[in-house]
C-alpha cells in the first residue's frame, strides 16, 4: 500500500489523532495527515464531532452533579462534626 | 488576604460540597461518605501546614482529591489487566485489522449529539453515566482527571503509573468505547 493510501484508509490512526489533537495538539505532519484523511472520510468527520460533544457532555454531567441538591443526611453530619470536636479536644 | 481555618464549622460549610465532589468521582455513597470523613480527619492533622494562601474549601478539596486518587489507584491495580483486556477486545470490532478502516457494523452514525450545542435530556444523561461506568476503572480515572479536573498529564501519569504514550492510548480508547456505547444504547 502506498503511503497516501495508508493515510486515506486508516481510520484507526485518524481517530487517535482527532482525540490527541483535542487535548494537547499534534505535530504538523500529523495535522496534514489528518486533514488529508478527513477530506475523504465522512465517518471520521462524524467521529470528530461526536468526540467533542462527548467531552462537553461529560464535563456538563460533572458540573450539574455539583449543584446544590446532593446532600449528606443530617445525622451523619452531626456525628461527623462531633468527631471533629473530639479530635480538637485531644490536641 | 490570608484565610483562616475554622474546624468548628467545617461540616456545616463544606461537607455537602465535598460529598458531591466525591460521589461524582467514586460513584458509591458509602465510599463517598468515608472519603469526606477521612478528609476532615486528615485535615485536622495538617492544620499547622495551612498557610492561608488558598481558601479553606480549596485546601480541603485538595486533600480529598489525593484520597480519591488513592481510590483510583487501588481500584485499578488489582483487576487492571483483565478489565482492560476485555475493554480493548471490544475495539477489535471497530476497525479492519489490515487497513484500519471502520468496520461497517460499528462505524459512526449520527445519534443527535453532533450539533454545536446539543440539548441533553435526562434520559441521555443516564445512558452517558452508565456508559462511563462500563469503562475500566483505570480508563475512567485517567479520563476524569484529564477532562474534569484538568490535571497535568505528567501528574496523572505519575500518580496512576501509566507511561505518557500509554496515557494517550487510554484517553483515545476511553473515547472510542464511550462513543460506541452511546451509539449502541441511545438509538
Amino acid at each position: 500500500m502506498s503511503y497516501l493510501k495508508k493515510i486515506v484508509h486508516n481510520c484507526k490512526k485518524a481517530t487517535f489523532l482527532i482525540d490527541k489533537k483535542e487535548v494537547t495538539g499534534i505535530s504538523l505532519r500529523e495535522h496534514i495527515e489528518l486533514r488529508i484523511h478527513l477530506i475523504g472520510c465522512s465517518f471520521c468527520r462524524l467521529y470528530g464531532r461526536q468526540s467533542q460533544a462527548i467531552s462537553k457532555m461529560v464535563r456538563e454531567l460533572f458540573r450539574s452533579a455539583m449543584q446544590p441538591g446532593v446532600k449528606l443526611d443530617e445525622t451523619f453530619k452531626k456525628e461527623l462534626q462531633e468527631k471533629i470536636e473530639d479530635e480538637l479536644k485531644k490536641n | 488576604m490570608s484565610h483562616l481555618l475554622n474546624p468548628h464549622q467545617w461540616v456545616a460549610t463544606h461537607a455537602d460540597y465535598l460529598y458531591a465532589y466525591a460521589i461524582t468521582r467514586v460513584n458509591d455513597e458509602e465510599q463517598a461518605k468515608d472519603l469526606v470523613q477521612e478528609t476532615f480527619l486528615a485535615a485536622l492533622q495538617k492544620t499547622a501546614g495551612f498557610e492561608g494562601r488558598s481558601t479553606e474549601r480549596t485546601w480541603l478539596t485538595a486533600i480529598l482529591k489525593n484520597k480519591i486518587v488513592d481510590v483510583y489507584r487501588k481500584k485499578s491495580s488489582g483487576l487492571r489487566h483483565a478489565e482492560v483486556k476485555e475493554a480493548e477486545h471490544e475495539q477489535d470490532a471497530f476497525f479492519d485489522d489490515e487497513s484500519g478502516h471502520w468496520l461497517k457494523a460499528n462505524a459512526p452514525v449520527a445519534i443527535g449529539i453532533e450539533d454545536k450545542d446539543p440539548l441533553v435530556s435526562k434520559e441521555f444523561e443516564q445512558v452517558l453515566k452508565s456508559c462511563l461506568q462500563k469503562l475500566p476503572a483505570l480508563w475512567n480515572a485517567v479520563f476524569t482527571m484529564k477532562l474534569i479536573d484538568e490535571e497535568l498529564t505528567d501528574t496523572i501519569c505519575s500518580e496512576l503509573k501509566v507511561s505518557p504514550s500509554n496515557f494517550w492510548v487510554i484517553i483515545h480508547r476511553a473515547k472510542l468505547n464511550l462513543r460506541a456505547c452511546l451509539q449502541k444504547n441511545w438509538i
